[in-house]
């Protein structure tokens, strides 16, 4: 992965895969703390015991196609190589919950990226399930919730050309504000 | 978040332009490989340049959708773009820069970009 924003989207797929109603994705950025943080909860299917103990090896999966499945394990390299951890947590028939803490000034940590495009990518290739994107930046707070945009544009979907275009902006503007133009 | 009222006003204006386009008139579908592999190797900045140029154009009866992985991780970014009644045509190695001319040759001009297809791959 080139950015951290593109586990963002990969991650979160998986969670659409566990067929979640509503998948939140929270980003902490703490210069306090040294620390950039993702959390990932989902209502999806949820696993057994022995599935989340298993999900990290790059030889498991759930598609049938291939052996391989390298979302969480890239996840986990790049937590491990910048200092942070990676934990699971997950119950069948609940959801998931998906935590990842990257060293913030870690020479390996590689760029965040462009996080409102990886949420945007998001809404705009699952336009039927809800997300709750929160993003916390040294404190400050940036919420969007895709079940509020739902009731205001109904019954126009939220891939809507127009209406995505607002999504985008909306996210980009925030975002932006939010760590006033510093790029972490 | 950024005013609702402002969304709204979209929606009021838009929905009566709805009415008169149903799902029928989609005669174009890019599809983007965005599995692990594809992710890793820069599909989003692609798929979002689609929609970019997609706008710019004005073109409306074309979707851009996901997919998983395509099988040929090697190749991606990948982008498979199937025009109504013709076969598929897949992109591979695609990138941002590329995404201006497969809309304009292939999507609006009906020639797909021999160039940048999986059949050129050496």
């Amino acid at each position: 992965m080139r950015e951290l924003s593109d586990n963002i989207m990969d991650i979160a797929q998986n969670s659409i895969s566990a067929g979640a109603s509503l998948t939140q994705v929270h980003v902490i950025v703490s210069h306090a703390d040294n620390l950039i943080t993702f959390i990932f909860r989902d209502n999806g299917c949820g696993m057994s015991e022995e599935m989340v103990k298993s999900v990290t090896e790059p030889f498991t999966t759930t598609r049938r196609t291939r052996k391989v499945g390298l979302g969480l394990p890239l996840l986990q390299q790049t937590a491990m190589m910048t200092g942070g951890e990676m934990s699971i947590t997950s119950q069948l028939g609940v959801g998931t919950e998906v935590k990842a803490s990257f060293g913030l000034d870690h020479i390996d940590r590689p760029p965040m990226g462009d996080v409102a495009g990886a949420w945007f990518s998001l809404v705009l290739m699952n336009p039927d399930t809800d997300f709750l994107f929160t993003y916390d930046y040294d404190g400050k707070l940036f919420t969007f919730d895709t079940r509020e945009v739902r009731e205001a544009v109904a019954p126009l979907p939220l891939n809507q050309m127009e209406i995505a275009a607002w999504i985008k902006d909306c996210l980009q503007s925030e975002i932006n504000e939010l760590h006033g133009g510093n790029i972490s | 978040m950024k005013s609702l009222a402002e969304l709204q006003a979209i929606r009021n204006r838009m929905i009566e332009q709805v009415n008169m386009r149903k799902d029928d008139n989609i005669d174009t579908r890019i599809v983007v490989g965005m599995a692990t592999c594809g992710i890793a190797a820069g599909a989003r900045p692609v798929m979002l340049e689609f929609v970019e140029e997609l706008k710019r154009r004005g073109l409306e009866n074309v979707t851009v959708a996901q997919t998983g992985c395509i099988g040929m991780c090697r190749l991606e970014p990948m982008v498979e773009v199937y025009v109504k009644d013709q076969e598929k045509v897949t992109y591979v190695h695609m990138n941002p820069e590329k995404v201006a001319r497969v809309v304009t040759e292939h999507i609006v001009n009906g020639r797909p970009v021999e160039e940048f297809t999986i059949g050129h791959q050496g």
